[in-house]
């Protein structure tokens, strides 16, 4: 890979950074206050897509920033993995942000500033995780992550909230710190770097036993991905904002999780090494575990924003299942994943906002015959579904089907099987809702005088639902991608 | 059996000065009452000044004051005389000590207008019922 | 090489401190400008001498011209030149804060606080400068003295807490006076580098073993190394503010390094000394005070005294990394000594400038704080971050290093103690942040109006520098450990 040396990596992670602080100046004009959100917004993709030619011509961009420890600076490098994340979080940053306006001034949501902020905070985080060049600069990222969205978390400021806020960062900063950061420095004092390289650094320096340890230490300690039983903080997180949800929960936090997984699965430990020391079946079997037991609990769930979230810890571990058939074609179907379930699902998560700015309602028990009123958002949701449901022609079809052939690929049935089962289950939780919503008589007068969401929302809903559906005919550059990131040649 | 005791006879400064730390540090420790404590805490730096005194002793050794011109003409015969040194450093030590005292005095004069008393139980009795 | 240079820097807060004994009572108006004027002084020749020792080498200054071995030796080399600087600018950064606190506090009492508060950082470069043993003693009671009177000055129980400390500070004393006596016998010298040629014949004796025993003791009752730290918490929360924010940061570490610093001269690596499990006991024990005195800091319900709790389990963090004997151990003993002092006085500074406006420091008194005081409580949040250790904040670096040390030396406790004591930091910081992030009751609508109500500049500057510095320290840790803490050790100590 060629790599040439520029700034721009760096100015895509900054220029939101750099962004909080006139948001944060702009406290008493909320106009200003939103258009240097969406200027940020802008200038991020635009740096994220002016970047991708570079990447997809099989080169990259590298910038360092500061020597911090021999061997580790903290720098960044944009590759075909990391493009793929960044080019996701920063295109549905910016729907988010159109919506986030519509949503939060629907409701006259208080401490807007401080929201926005946060938000700005968090999304640099996001795109510093898909463009770190090594162990310890995502590490750092990952973090600033967790902190930054802790106050959107919480930002209900009620007792409710204040104990998801614990519960969140019990999880996600008692993993990375208890976990994650042991077996980083663990990787380093055995090789004496962090880098990240196509097919791992531990080759020939670690016992299998060492690195099956190694393995479960970041598989848990990443707690973003939500492998189970560090899934509990996501539900709870739900209190948040829907866009929060949306956006950070349904893409941002949770995807860097699974990515920071499938960057040390495939340039820390390496597929070579995970095949040779046999110990693949640990991520499979923790990954089929999760996805089959929170689909099922999806189902129970009569809260919509409950049962997209345990719907999310599911579709994670999708990602991490392929990663870890170990077949090249499982794989690729993982990282495409990533994106697939990224337009879905935020398009599930955008109409359960829309829903409760423009009706109120929160429990799918109280959505019957909504559909007629708010057509256009069950019509989005309806696309939403069968994406992450993985029926054609939509996106998720795509993702799906390559995780099956890998498993056909590797001849391991069980988790064909696993995966027939969950994507059966899905169906089961999402397709009620819409049949509720367009089939089922509503309640004398319960759904008077209800109409769709402010236009701010409904645009976004309809762009990312679209999305779903071209993700399907035009999914050539992501597969490119995932076939470069994993040294496969486009 | 003989040789210990005469081993520990030989050496009968160094224990004395052993039992006068252990003394000075029982009442340290141990005592409830404030100025004892403070006495506890001069009788062990006294232990370890005697210590350091006995450090530059030696068997028939003067104290060293010496004539310039007989020095400047043999030379010194130092097992003739003790080591100076010692009793220099603890001429230091004792102001350091002197020092500590001074402020600790100086505290517990504050400690005594504050609680009336200086037994620390007391004190802390009326610490307790302050709060209470 | 032969320089008086680095006697200014310890001459300038000594001579300002007699000079305000004699003219401040009368004009006021002298004390600001002395105080700041001395400490910057010393700041600015810190960093002429750092750079002079960086490139010619160790530079040493006998007293009255009386040569070592006899005569008192001042010396300083890297490590001294890098303590010299961390002393000069932490005090220079406290007292900003202590100004305004001091008068709040003492009234018309402030000229005696800053004559000891001068001395005492006076001593402190006394410390890191000399090159004697008894010498060390000597100032190690200047430092203490100063240090019970300043702590004596607070209200409440200061008192009791100060007479509490000049108990355990004159053991702690006594008990490294006694092993400089051994070492005296055993060598007749008392000059460090002289004291050391004679180490190599004694290694494994007796008399040795109990010289260094009886030192080392006497150090860890003077920095507070778990179990001996029964003094500290008291002391250091009942000290006047102004007091807490300089004593806090760089008394223990100034100890820490006086270890470390005996360390290199009398233990080389590989003498007998580590042959034996001694090293592995002091880890081990190091793990266990990390530990337990994380566990009493979630027992507070006052931010002081919290912080006094962690300071405790700091200083097991270093104790155990030096006796780690090994680079990266090492490397991050010194490293966090720097690290610590700046995020203990980041803390303590936006303690004190907490405690200024709203009275108190009890958990119940912090709700609502980031509306009310939002720049304090974003430097707070900086301080409390690098405390937890989150990169790029200095105390993920130390950290990183001092772990290192535990996972080549095998230490596994030591290793669980710090990931386990970076966590119960998280705890202790989010549950304070909560309460600073929520209203009363953990309810609040967001919609009323909090009055903003900062900090005066006096502490605000002083506690945003410490915060920008916590994080510039943090990214430059690359250059800082290559080309000055890797110099500051041992060549023996490395690799």
């Amino acid at each position: 890979m060629e790599l040439t040396t520029s700034i721009w990596p760096l100015v895509a992670v900054l220029v939101s950074l750099a962004a909080s602080v006139p948001i944060m100046l702009s406290d008493k004009q909320p106009n200003l206050r939103e258009f240097w959100t969406l200027l940020a917004a802008v200038i991020k993709v635009a740096i994220v897509v002016s970047l991708l030619p570079g990447v997809l011509a099989g080169g990259g961009y590298v910038f360092t920033l500061a020597e911090v420890i021999p061997g580790v600076p903290i720098e960044f490098r944009v590759d075909a993995f990391g493009i793929i994340f960044a080019l996701i979080a920063s295109f549905l940053w910016m729907l988010t942000s159109l919506y986030s306006i519509g949503y939060m001034r629907a409701l006259e949501e208080h401490a807007q500033t401080r929201y926005f902020a946060s938000f700005a905070v968090a999304i640099s985080a996001t795109i510093g995780v898909a463009f770190a060049a090594n162990l310890l600069t995502m590490y750092l990222f990952y973090e600033m992550l967790s902190l930054s969205t802790y106050p959107l978390v919480t930002h209900e400021q009620n007792a409710e909230a204040k104990s998801s806020g614990r519960k969140y960062l019990t999880y996600i900063l008692g993993t990375s710190i208890g976990l994650a950061l042991p077996a980083m420095l663990v990787v380093y004092a055995l090789t004496g770097t962090l880098d990240f390289t196509v097919g791992g650094i531990l080759a020939d320096k670690a016992s299998p036993t060492a690195l099956g340890v190694l393995l479960v230490l970041f598989l848990f300690g990443f707690a973003k991905a939500g492998i189970m039983p560090f899934h509990g903080w996501l539900p709870a997180a739900m209190v948040a904002p829907t866009p929060v949800s949306s956006f950070l929960h349904g893409v941002a936090v949770v995807k860097a999780g699974v990515f920071s997984i499938l960057r040390i699965l495939f340039h820390i430990i390496g597929p070579d090494q995970l095949a040779e020391a046999d110990i693949g079946w640990i991520v499979t079997t923790l990954a089929s575990v999760t996805l089959l037991v929170a689909s099922l609990i999806a189902l129970t769930q009569d809260n919509l924003k409950r049962r997209l979230a345990y719907s999310t810890v599911g579709q994670l571990s999708y990602m991490v299942l392929g990663a870890g058939m170990v077949s090249a074609i499982g794989m690729t179907g993982g990282i495409m994943h990533i994106g697939m379930h990224a337009f879905g699902k935020i398009t599930l998560f955008f109409c359960a906002g829309a829903i409760y700015v423009a009706a109120g309602k929160k429990y799918i028990s109280q959505m019957d015959g909504l559909g007629k009123q708010m057509p256009i958002t069950f019509g989005a949701f309806l696309l939403g579904a069968l994406s992450i449901i993985g029926l054609p022609p939509l996106g998720g079809f795509i993702s799906k089907w390559k995780l099956v052939l890998g498993a056909v690929d590797g001849g391991q049935l069980t988790l064909l099987a696993v995966l027939l089962v969950s994507s059966l289950l899905n169906a089961a939780y999402f397709l009620p809702i819409v049949y509720r919503a367009f089939f089922v008589e509503p309640p004398e007068g319960a759904v008077n005088g209800i109409r769709e969401a402010p236009l701010f929302c409904l645009v976004p809903i309809c762009l990312t639902a679209f999305g779903s559906l071209v993700l399907f005919f035009y999914h050539d550059t992501f597969l490119r991608l995932a076939r470069l990131a994993l040294g496969l040649g486009g | 059996m003989e040789n210990l005791t005469a081993e520990i006879l030989a050496k009968y400064n160094y224990w004395i000065y052993v039992i006068l730390m252990m003394v000075g540090f029982y009442a340290m420790i141990g005592k409830r009452n404030l100025v004892k404590k403070l006495i506890g805490m001069n009788i062990f730096q006294t232990a370890i000044i005697l210590f350091f005194i006995s450090t530059g002793a030696k068997a028939g050794g003067k104290i060293p004051i010496l004539n310039k011109y007989e020095v400047l003409e043999h030379g010194v015969n130092v097992n003739s005389i003790v080591n100076p040194l010692p009793h220099v450093l603890m001429l230091t030590a004792i102001v350091v000590g002197v020092s500590v005292t001074g402020v600790a005095l100086a505290v517990l004069v504050r400690i005594y207008r504050k609680y009336g008393t200086l037994e620390e139980d007391e004190i802390l009795q009326k610490i307790e019922d302050e709060k209470g | 090489m032969n320089s008086n240079l680095h006697m200014y820097i310890l001459a300038a807060p000594l001579l300002t401190a007699f000079f305000l004994g004699i003219f401040s009572r009368k004009s006021r108006s002298l004390l600001a400008p002395c105080v700041l004027g001395s400490l910057a002084l010393s700041s600015i020749l810190s960093i002429v001498v750092l750079r002079n020792v960086l490139e010619i080498g160790p530079i040493s200054y006998t007293v009255g011209a009386w040569l070592p071995p006899w005569g008192i030796e001042l010396l300083v080399d890297p490590l001294s030149g890098l303590m010299l600087l961390l002393i000069s600018v932490v005090a220079l950064v406290a007292s900003f804060a202590a100004l305004p606190w001091v008068r709040k506090e003492l009234g018309d009492r402030e000229h005696l606080f800053f004559i000891l508060y001068l001395i005492l950082v006076a001593g402190l470069m006394g410390l890191v400068l000399t090159a004697d043993a008894f010498n060390l003693y000597v100032l190690l009671e200047i430092t203490s003295i100063t240090t019970y009177g300043l702590i004596a000055m607070g209200r409440g129980r200061a008192p009791l807490s100060s007479f509490n400390y000049i108990i355990m500070g004159s053991i702690g004393a006594s008990f490294y006076l006694l092993g400089v006596g051994y070492l005296y016998l055993l060598t007749g010298t008392l000059n460090m580098a002289d004291i050391a040629q004679f180490l190599p014949e004694l290694q494994g004796t007796i008399a040795l073993g109990t010289a260094m025993a009886f030192i080392l003791i006497g150090l860890w009752v003077k920095m507070a190394f778990f179990p001996l730290h029964g003094w500290l918490p008291m002391a250091y929360s009942q000290a006047p503010n102004g007091a807490g924010v300089m004593i806090a940061p760089l008394m223990t570490k100034v100890t820490v390094y006086l270890m470390l610093r005996l360390m290199f001269s009398f233990i080389a690596p590989g003498f007998a000394m580590y042959e034996t499990d001694l090293q592995s006991v002091i880890v081990w024990a190091a793990a266990i005070g990390i530990i337990c005195a994380s566990a009493l800091a979630l027992g507070q319900r006052d931010l002081k005294r919290m912080l006094t709790y962690i300071i405790v389990a700091e200083v097991g963090y270093m104790v155990g990394g030096a006796w780690l004997i090994n680079e990266p151990g090492i490397t991050g003993t010194v490293l966090h000594i720097v690290n610590d002092a700046l995020m203990t006085l980041c803390l303590m500074l936006a303690a004190v400038a907490i405690a200024y406006r709203t009275g108190g420091l009890k958990f119940e008194n912090l709700t609502n704080l980031y509306k009310k005081m939002p720049l304090t409580m974003a430097a707070f949040t900086v301080g409390a971050f690098a405390m937890i250790g989150v990169p790029p904040t200095c105390g993920f670096f130390s950290k990183w290093y001092l772990i290192l040390g535990g996972v080549e030396a095998g230490q596994w406790g030591y290793v669980v103690a710090l990931v386990f004591s970076s966590l119960v930091n998280a705890v202790l910081f989010f549950r304070i942040i909560e309460y600073a992030y929520f209203g009363k009751g953990g309810e609040e609508h967001g919609h009323e109006s909090i009055e903003r109500n900062e900090a005066p500049a006096m502490i605000l500057g002083p506690l945003l520098l410490a915060a920008a510095g916590l994080i510039i320290v943090g990214l430059s840790n690359g250059p800082l450990v290559e080309n000055l803490i890797k110099l500051a050790i041992p060549a023996s100590f490395l690799g």
